[in-house]
């Protein structure tokens, strides 16, 4: 490792002649003079200015390791750094701004490591890219580390990049050795794709370009690099000799043609086939392919990531699941849990939900990649085929057998269920109509009014959601931008940054963004809301502010009930009440419009078309609304 | 002849239906959590839309003990048939909402 420290020798200079030459002396002479008051002694001077009598380090150098860390951060095309400060990385902090000019990557300024994980999450969702994180690699990689376990379930590229000193003769004394590890990325080694400790700069290129390849290749997962801050501050020796490798993605694991064969024999021939699409379609191409293969099938999909009003998207679909001879389930977290129903109750029990002899078959890449400890990989499922594979990868071969084997006459047969399918989603959807007019006028408001009335606002722009509480039925989800998921591990406290994320990655696309904002979720780290007024983020957070964790308020209850006492203490621990939270005040408080607590639903339209204005303005803002539980 | 089918229908159904105090049925529909998955107007959320126009109050008192899917039992121990009686009056109570068609915004 380049040592950074230069010992001069001899740099004892004559004190006396330093104070009469340095600028600083000069300085202060001139300032004394002006105001009239006594100099400085010249011991005095020089014990501020002068270089001591012992052995010193050279710490100047035009071009730090850092510099090149830059260069590689250019190289790979990130357009933003998020980072709260820290010393372990200054060196590459000063490197972007100064050397880098701030541009691609663009420093973000996040109040909270997990915020800025998060914030990067979101962005990824919408940008199919990551973007970089810095943190401390203690301290701050532990604020992170929840961040990154949601995007490491949620099979999310996120790139970090954590400081850190691994030479104890190096430390600085005091924080420097707190914020030191010996095996930085242990910590979240667990539940991240691939790591490393660079100890060159020629090993930081090769090992950053590879970090983000791993990242990128589907399975997607966070990676995280070591930026030792000897390297990041020694001066580069000789920048003519450091080479930053190409960058080539892996192409994303097929299925293979056997297997695809068979699973088109078994499609086509189903006469009740459902599609589970949950993180399938992962872009625009993606949702087209998978139009087409439900339309060459007439099958029913179930995905957030299938046009809303497309007769054959489905909501709910547990009767569509009952009634299924075969379930293609397409990069299902969750497969065991989607086909079978638990019950929670005194006593708990499991029922299949699927019938007898009904086939189950999965394409999914995370058969290629799984770790042990973190149990994200949920429950085994008993399938029928499987397909190790990357589905948006696989659908065109997969649309093509399943072409090849319909003939005309099966073709008539899946236009009729086609057709009974689309009476099946305009009946679904008067449903949902009917649904959202119940407590249609009540306070607290409900979630269907709010959602209804959010619509009405944005349903003639090119609009996008977010994060936070899904999208209404009643929406017109057309394009793969519309929404983002949600926290791949549930970890709450993942909306307010990762919405920020999503609208920074919109920002440049000139897309009405807004998110609906849990309350519980917001307080975990609101300063994002600052960060987001810090860089004109325009997003329109509409709170969903139900006053409590709610999820728990309601798992509290199942327990009161279970054990059959205090049923009316389900409140405690789990509410956010007394006093109440003014999220429009803390929003201005951070520096962003805000506006609220609505309770009366008349109240809410004005409002979100205030908040609108605000937010084509180019600038975020908040509107608190006071809601139904759920 | 359809009168005395009706009058006698409708005294079934009071015979079946105890006599509630909405009032207090609105209180503890609060007090006890049923607003939490129900919603505090029974319109549903995470849990089944239950009003206006409730299921018969047998049924309802049958679920509320012996769930059939994901709601917590409510037993006796700590829900009294009165208390279930006036939480049944509160829902029967809660207006009809009005029609999706009459609403804008819901058709767009």
């Amino acid at each position: 490792m380049a040592n950074r420290r230069n010992f001069l020798k001899g740099a004892a200079a004559g004190a006396a002649a330093l104070v009469a030459k340095t600028p600083l002396a000069k300085a202060q002479q001139q300032q004394a003079q002006n105001r009239g008051a006594a100099l400085p002694s010249a011991t005095a001077l020089a014990a501020e200015t002068g270089p001591v009598a012992t052995s010193v380090e050279a710490m100047t150098a035009d071009h730090p390791g850092s510099d090149f860390m830059v260069d590689i951060l250019k190289a790979l095309g990130f357009e933003y750094i998020a980072a709260n400060p820290g010393s372990s990385f200054r060196s590459l902090h000063e490197s972007i701004i100064n050397y880098g000019g701030n541009k691609a990557p663009e420093l973000i300024t996040c109040c909270h490591e997990e915020s800025s994980v998060h914030m990067s999450d979101g962005y990824a969702k919408v940008e199919g890219k990551p973007m970089a994180v810095m943190a401390h690699s203690t301290v701050g990689c532990q604020h992170a580390s929840m961040a990154i376990y949601n995007a490491f379930a949620g099979r999310v590229p996120v790139f970090v990049i954590l400081g850190n000193t691994i030479d104890a003769n190096a430390r600085r004394p005091g924080v420097e050795w707190l914020h030191s590890a010996q095996d930085a990325t242990a910590m979240v080694r667990e539940f991240t794709k691939w790591d490393d400790l660079p100890i060159s700069l020629t090993h930081f290129a090769e090992s950053s370009i590879r970090a983000y390849k791993i990242a990128m290749t589907p399975p997607m997962a966070p990676v995280v690099i070591v930026a030792d801050s000897e390297l990041q501050e020694a001066p580069i020796a000789d920048r003519a000799k450091l080479r930053i490798p190409k960058l080539t993605l892996a192409s994303p694991p097929a299925g293979e043609s056997g297997a695809v064969a068979e699973v088109a024999k078994l499609l086509v021939a189903a006469e009740n086939p459902v599609i589970l699409a949950d993180r399938a379609v992962r872009s625009e191409a993606g949702m087209k392919l998978l139009v087409e293969l439900a339309e060459t099938l007439q099958a029913p999909v179930l995905s957030g990531k299938f046009p809303s009003r497309h007769p054959l998207s489905i909501a709910g679909g547990r009767g569509l699941i009952r009634n299924a001879d075969v379930i293609l389930g397409m990069e299902v977290p969750d497969f065991w849990g989607t086909v079978n129903n638990v019950r929670d109750q005194q006593e708990k029990s499991v029922q299949p939900l699927t019938k007898r002899g009904a086939k189950l078959i999965s394409i999914s890449a995370n058969d290629l990649f799984i770790k042990s400890n973190y149990q994200d990989f949920e429950r085994y499922t008993e399938v029928d085929i499987a397909l190790a594979a990357d589905p948006e990868t696989t659908l065109p071969s997969l649309i093509e057998a399943c072409k090849r084997l319909i003939t005309p006459d099966r073709k008539r047969a899946l236009e009729d269920r086609g057709k009974k399918l689309a009476a099946a989603h305009e009946q679904a959807l008067e449903q949902a109509r009917t649904a959202a007019t119940y407590a249609w006028d009540a306070t607290p408001i409900s979630t269907a009014r709010m959602a209804a009335e959010l619509w009405e606002v944005i349903r003639d722009k090119d609009w996008a959601l977010a994060g936070g509480a899904g999208a209404s039925r009643l929406w017109n989800i057309d394009k793969h931008y519309r929404t983002i998921s949600g926290a791949g591990a549930a970890g709450v406290g993942y909306s307010a940054p990762a919405s920020v994320g999503a609208a920074l990655a919109h920002r440049k696309h000139g897309r009405l963004v807004v998110s609906i904002q849990n309350d519980g979720d917001l307080m975990y780290a609101p300063g994002v809301l600052w960060t987001a007024a810090h860089h004109r983020i325009p997003l329109m957070s509409v709170m969903h502010n139900n006053r409590a964790y709610h999820q728990e308020v309601m798992h509290v209850q199942r327990m009161a009930n279970r054990h059959q006492r205090g049923i009316t203490n389900a409140g405690i621990g789990t509410t956010i009440t007394d006093p109440n939270i003014d999220y429009a005040t803390v929003a201005r408080g951070l520096g962003i419009h805000g506006e609220g607590p609505i309770t009366d639903p008349k109240d809410l339209g004005p409002a979100l078309r205030r908040g609108i204005e605000i937010v084509q303005r180019g600038e975020p803002v908040l509107i608190d609304v006071v809601t139904q539980p759920r | 002849m359809r009168f005395v089918i009706l009058v006698m229908m409708a005294s079934v159904l009071s015979a079946q239906t105890p006599s509630g105090n909405a009032q207090n049925g609105k209180k503890l529909f609060e007090s006890i959590g049923c607003w939490q998955c129900h919603g505090h107007e029974g319109q549903g959320g995470a849990g089944a839309r239950i009003a206006p126009r409730p299921i018969a109050f047998a049924a309802f008192q049958k679920y509320v003990r012996q769930p059939a899917d994901q709601m917590p039992p409510y037993t006796a121990k700590v829900v009294s048939d009165q208390d279930l009686a006036d939480i049944y009056a509160f829902l029967q109570s809660i207006p009809q909402p009005p029609a999706a068609k009459s609403v804008p915004i819901l058709n767009r």
